[in-house]
């Protein structure tokens, strides 16, 4: 027992001791203080505000100012990326400023883009407006000299048509003044009997409606006219492409006219005056089509100013809303502080690993420093009763397994960590189900491929599956190894067996080999080196020589995954000092399990090693059944009966063994512990408690419940007992998997390739090789191992880590501003 | 079939049902409310907000906010998901769907007819129509200038057509006449919907027709006590009635003829659910009645959501997002006018 003491630590066994620390800190060098702790970033703040709502808190304001400032930011943002840039860091170093500075800079910044975006909306409306009155001149036009010359005497009253909507003459000083020439051009009184038109543009989607409201409403005396537009133009009120469709409406009538009117206006439909006559309109087109080129020039000269600005702060960009970012986390956390009782230091509190210790003291130092503050930050340890945060340091590799075993539940903290065994077993488990050593090396070029390009894949963001691959690219390497290994062990590459380690030992009994299938093969050299003798493939007893293998290792690689599941628990019960879990819990599991399942275990191998040929499901079965009875050809080796019975009787006694001390003597220690008292303490915490209501020394004192301790240890006991059973039979799954696997391959290769290989035909060849090739790849190398991945999980999960694992934890969040950046991307 | 639709619910609504479900778990709650209503600008307000389900619709808003600009984004989250649980509806739950926004599509007819009446801005008027009741022709309806213009132009194109058989008359429009065409047209709009529910059968029909006669109980109460002092003819009164819901007929007849708001009263207290509702308020006081029947309607809405396989739920909870917005909208204001102590005047919470 000594001897395990003096072990050296393993990191990854138990997560960092942690500690609980208080910290005072002069108001005038807060805000450096607590951004130096997020550079450092190794202490988790605790909420001492938790029952005040955001906006009650005290650096509510800074807060707001900086979600000010970052929406201002992502509006830049956004512009920048309406506009088609891509924001890139500057070459040049830039001064530091500071975020007071900084905030009047962005006021400016998206003052100025608003502002230039009006203007340039504006002309784009104007311009826009513009372009749709050169079709409706160019496509009225034709109808108007279609629809026949017989009409256009009485038309003299266009000038009506002029002033068709209010708002849009408004909005374009340019379009009435050509309106304005337009009206002087055209002079005469107006015909109230005649027929007029009104023509203009309107959406595509829209012309239907809009003809049969035009229809209803004129009871059907109207003439609709309509073209559609060359392309796609923009819409001036939405700035949106649309197609569009030109139309002229021939009508009677002033009543008639104001509610086209009304009815244009309810649709979106923008009217244009065209004129009667044909030079008239040319002469207008031709202004139109002036007024368009200088708009064109101006509104391009605007895009350009625009872009330029955009780009400048585009330099800055990256940096400010890093900068913000990590200026509104500094405020969220003081907020998390609490004013002491004279106003002029915040308190706060945190847990930070005891490693850390130094480092947090000596950037409190330097934040004293550096804010020219009289007193220095008060940092001092607290004792605590809260469970702290587990927090594990891993590396590159050991991450992605701390992962695994973490999204099944956190650690308790300073307990047994998992993830040291599952670094290995995971994949090995892995690699039994999927033992091809062709597939292996495929694995291994695609892990190799990730780790390789590490560096570069990492800086990028990648899509959901390629994050998840590359995450778990360490996972993947040792999986692949792992899966080469067990494939050199099962002999098979692509299903094909190998003579890799020398010649079979097995050989025809004659010379045309014609009954290897029927009636075997002899031995007829010493065993083959390594693995599984290529001579099996194909043979009549291949598959019950591979079951048998395969289901027995499977029993093997369970049980003493289980075994090392329960010692975990011992370790962990020694390390807590919880010497009962150990008596009456550690020790009847060994001998349940073992005695049962261990024993199983020992069959196998002395089966394995001296060649016989018992039943051993019968030796199981007929252990429970009738155990005096004698084993006959079955027995295996010298007391095998007595040896039964008396292992019999240990599973027996490991039951209740397990069921009943443990809650009688928690009671008993209860009953003691409060003995003679029937008034609680009167502990001097009620005066911490009205300092800190939120404080974590706050004792909590527990009832005690017999029958729920009871019934726990009933549901724990149980679960046990049947778990010992299920879990094994569970562990079969490797055996289920690798069959599967390499039936399945079996089938590819021998059905596909080789059915194909058959034809002496190039065509049928390519084909067979292509669906080989898609079948390998995505059954086999994604199907496959997704499915064997899943079910080494559960194997871990489940079967091991239900032995000893609680995982109740909570993990260790300490503040800091790299973990910010890679949550806000 | 009722009682079988637990068997083959799941097939089209079951997804549609887990989503307004998740949904209606975004609701404000009591403790919500509670922080809003310490707030002290609208700052304060968007903060708060920004931590519930609101704040995408709220993040890019600059700084000096306006209780409209709460309420229209707001509201736009509302449409937003309506939108998406109509796209992802079948037959019949889409027109069930459909159904919930014709009362929108009421008022939004009411309110430019009376504007246009009034010769206001279409454009403005546009601004002011509840997003949900919108249709495409809807700025058309400016043009009308009688019942039947109304009809004959633009209505007949909508879903609201049928309910317009009662009254196409060719009086010119008024006031008056407008708020009886509402009145008519929601009357029709109630049955037609308390029709398509009994036909849809089974929990759905149990559920929504106790939520509609509910909605039809209130607008008779509502009806009649605006309506006493006016020209309106005690026949005419009865008319607008919906033919159904617990007051329906005995109780109808008694609210015709109710004089002041006190007989009302005395109509009403037979009714063991609404004498709770009046027993609330002190005799001859009618202000408070609106909000007694907003949290009345609110706990049956609540109940909604404890049955399962119906599309009651999609109805309470469009409804309950629209008391929720007209809950901040009124606590917006009360905060930006700086009338914080009637801030409980008029809010209903709802969990």
């Amino acid at each position: 027992m000594e001897y395990i003491d003096r072990l050296p630590a393993m990191d990854l066994m138990r997560s960092e001791k942690m500690m609980l620390v208080q910290l005072i800190i002069p108001v005038e060098s807060a805000h450096r203080a607590v951004s130096y702790l997020g550079e450092l970033g190794l202490l988790q703040f605790r909420d001492l505000n938790d029952d005040k709502s955001p906006f009650q808190r005290t650096f509510v304001n800074q807060v707001k100012r900086c979600a000010e400032m970052s929406r201002k930011l992502r509006f830049i943002k956004e512009q920048i990326h309406k506009a088609g840039l891509t924001p890139s860091p500057s070459p040049a170093p830039q001064p530091d400023i500071d975020l007071e500075e900084l905030e009047i800079q962005l006021e400016e910044h998206e003052h100025g883009l608003i502002e230039m975006n009006a203007n340039s909306e504006k002309l784009q409306q104007t311009y826009n407006e513009l372009l749709e009155f050169k079709m409706v001149l160019q496509k009225a036009g034709d109808f108007l000299l279609s629809t026949g010359s017989h009409v256009a005497t009485q038309e003299t009253e266009l000038a009506e048509n002029i002033h068709v909507n209010d708002d849009y003459a408004e909005t374009s000083s340019l379009l009435e003044q050509v309106g304005s020439n337009f009206q002087e051009m055209l002079p005469g009184p107006s015909n109230q009997t005649g027929v007029r038109f009104i023509s203009g543009i309107i959406c595509k989607s829209k012309v239907l409606r809009f003809e049969r409201m035009l229809f209803r409403t004129t009871r059907g005396n109207m003439l609709f006219n309509q073209a559609p537009t060359d392309d796609q133009i923009l819409d001036p009120a939405t700035n949106e492409l649309v197609e569009k469709i030109v139309f002229v409406v021939f009508f009677s009538g002033e009543q008639a006219r104001v509610k086209i009117l009304k009815i244009c206006e309810a649709f979106g439909a923008n009217c244009y005056p065209v004129a009667e006559d044909t030079i008239r309109r040319r002469q207008i087109t031709r202004e139109v089509l002036s007024h368009l080129s200088d708009l064109e020039t101006t509104l391009e000269a605007g895009l350009r100013h625009r872009d330029k600005a955009l780009i400048s702060i585009g330099f800055h960009l990256a940096k400010w809303m890093n900068m913000v970012r990590r200026e509104k986390a500094v405020y969220d956390t003081l907020n998390m502080l609490n004013f002491d009782v004279t106003k002029k230091c915040l308190v706060g509190e945190g847990w930070c690993p005891i490693f850390a210790k130094t480092k947090i003291q000596e950037a409190l130092q330097r934040a004293t420093t550096d804010s020219n503050s009289q007193v220095g930050v008060i940092f001092h340890v607290m004792h605590s009763v809260e469970s702290p945060p587990t927090y594990f340091k891993t590396n590159h590799l050991t991450n992605a397994y701390q992962e695994i075993v973490d999204a099944y539940g956190v650690a308790k903290y300073q307990e047994a960590n998992p993830a040291v065994y599952t670094i290995i077993t995971f994949p090995f488990l892995f690699a039994v189900m999927f033992g091809d050593w062709g597939h292996g090396i495929c694995l291994l070029l695609g892990a190799l491929f990730l780790i390789a390009r590490e560096k570069k894949l990492g800086s990028q963001k990648l899509g959901s599956f390629m994050e998840m691959l590359f995450g778990g690219r360490y996972v993947l390497l040792l999986m692949s190894l792992f899966s080469i290994y067990c494939g050199l062990i099962y002999n098979e590459f692509f299903s094909v067996p190998f003579h890799i380690f020398g010649n079979s030992a097995y050989r025809c009994r004659d010379t045309t080999c014609s009954d290897s299938r029927s009636v075997g093969l002899v031995k007829y050299q010493d065993t083959y080196p390594f693995g599984v003798d290529p001579s099996w493939r194909g043979s009549r007893s291949e598959l019950p020589f591979l079951n048998s293998l395969k289901m027995k290792m499977s029993i093997l690689f369970g049980i003493a995954q289980m075994n090392l599941g329960i010692i975990l628990s011992y370790f962990n019960a020694r390390y807590f000092g919880n010497s009962l879990d150990i008596k009456y819990q550690f020790v009847p599991q060994m001998i349940f399990l073992n005695s049962l399942f261990g024993y199983l275990s020992l069959l196998i191998i002395i089966k394995w090693c001296s060649g016989s040929q018992a039943d051993l499901y019968h030796v199981m079965i007929y252990m429970f059944l009738s155990p005096f009875e004698d084993l006959g050809e079955n027995k295996l080796f010298w007391g095998q009966n007595v040896l039964q019975v008396i292992l019999l009787l240990l599973a027996v006694i490991a039951v209740p063994w397990m069921l009943f001390p443990k809650p009688f003597i928690l009671k008993r220690l209860h009953t003691e512990r409060f003995q003679g008292r029937s008034y609680t303490a009167l502990g001097t915490s009620d005066i911490y408690d009205d300092e800190e209501p939120d404080s974590a020394r706050e004792p909590h004192l527990e009832e005690f419940n017999f029958s729920e301790v009871f019934v726990h240890q009933m549901i724990h006991s149980i679960e046990f007992v049947l778990g010992a059973v299920s879990n094994t039979a569970s562990y079969l799954r490797l055996w289920a998997l690798s069959l599967a696997h390499s039936e399945l391959s079996t089938v590819f290769y021998e059905k596909v390739l080789l059915l194909a290989w058959g034809y002496d035909n190039l065509v049928i060849r390519l084909v067979g090789l292509a669906v080989f090739s898609f079948a390998t790849a995505f059954i086999l190398l994604m199907m496959e191992t997704l499915s064997a991945f899943l079910h080494a999980l559960r194997l871990h999960w489940v079967e091991f880590q239900n032995k000893f694992y609680s995982g109740d934890g909570y993990k260790f969040r300490p503040f800091s501003f790299a973990a910010l950046n890679e949550d806000e991307d | 079939m009722y009682g079988f639709e637990a068997l083959t619910f799941n097939i089209h609504g079951g997804y549609l049902e887990a989503i307004v479900r998740g949904y209606r778990s975004g609701l404000l709650t009591a403790a919500d409310y509670n922080n809003l209503c310490q707030c002290e600008t609208l700052d304060d307000i968007k903060m708060h907000l920004s931590a519930t389900e609101y704040g995408p619709y709220l993040q890019n808003e600059p700084s000096p906010l306006h209780t409209t600009t709460i309420v229209e984004k707001c509201t736009l989250k509302l449409v937003d998901e309506y939108k998406h649980m109509l796209a992802q509806a079948t037959e019949p739950l889409s027109t069930f769907l459909e159904y919930i926004t014709y009362g929108h599509m009421i008022d939004n007819v009411v309110l430019i007819v009376t504007g246009t009446l009034h010769e206001r801005d279409v454009q403005e008027l546009l601004e002011k129509c509840h997003p949900l009741g919108m249709f495409d022709s809807i700025a058309t309806l400016a043009v009308a200038q009688n019942m039947r213009e109304l009809y004959r132009l633009v209505l007949v194109d909508t879903p609201l057509a049928p309910y317009f058989s009662e009254c196409i008359t060719s009086e010119d429009l008024d006031d008056m006449n407008i708020e009886i065409m509402r009145n008519t047209l929601y009357k029709a709009y109630l049955e037609d919907f308390y029709r398509f529910c009994q036909k849809l059968g089974g929990a759905t029909a149990e559920i929504m027709s106790d939520l509609l006669a509910f909605e039809a109980d209130r607008r008779a109460v509502n009806i009649t006590i605006n309506s006493i002092g006016t020209e309106l003819t005690r026949d005419d009164r009865r008319k607008l009635y919906s033919n159904f819901g617990l007051l329906y007929p005995y109780g109808h007849e008694e609210l015709a003829v109710c004089e002041d708001i006190d007989q009302v009263r005395a109509a009403m207290e037979k009714y063991p659910p609404y004498q709770s509702i009046f027993s609330k308020l002190s005799y001859g006081e009618s202000q408070m009645l609106d909000k007694a029947f907003y949290e009345e309607e609110v706990k049956r809405l609540c109940l909604a959501f404890e049955q399962q396989f119906h599309y009651g739920v999609f109805f309470a909870y469009m409804r309950l997002r629209e008391q929720e917005i007209r809950n901040l909208m009124w606590i917006s204001e009360c905060v930006a006018q700086n009338q914080k102590s009637r801030v409980h005047d008029s809010v209903v919470f709802i969990f």
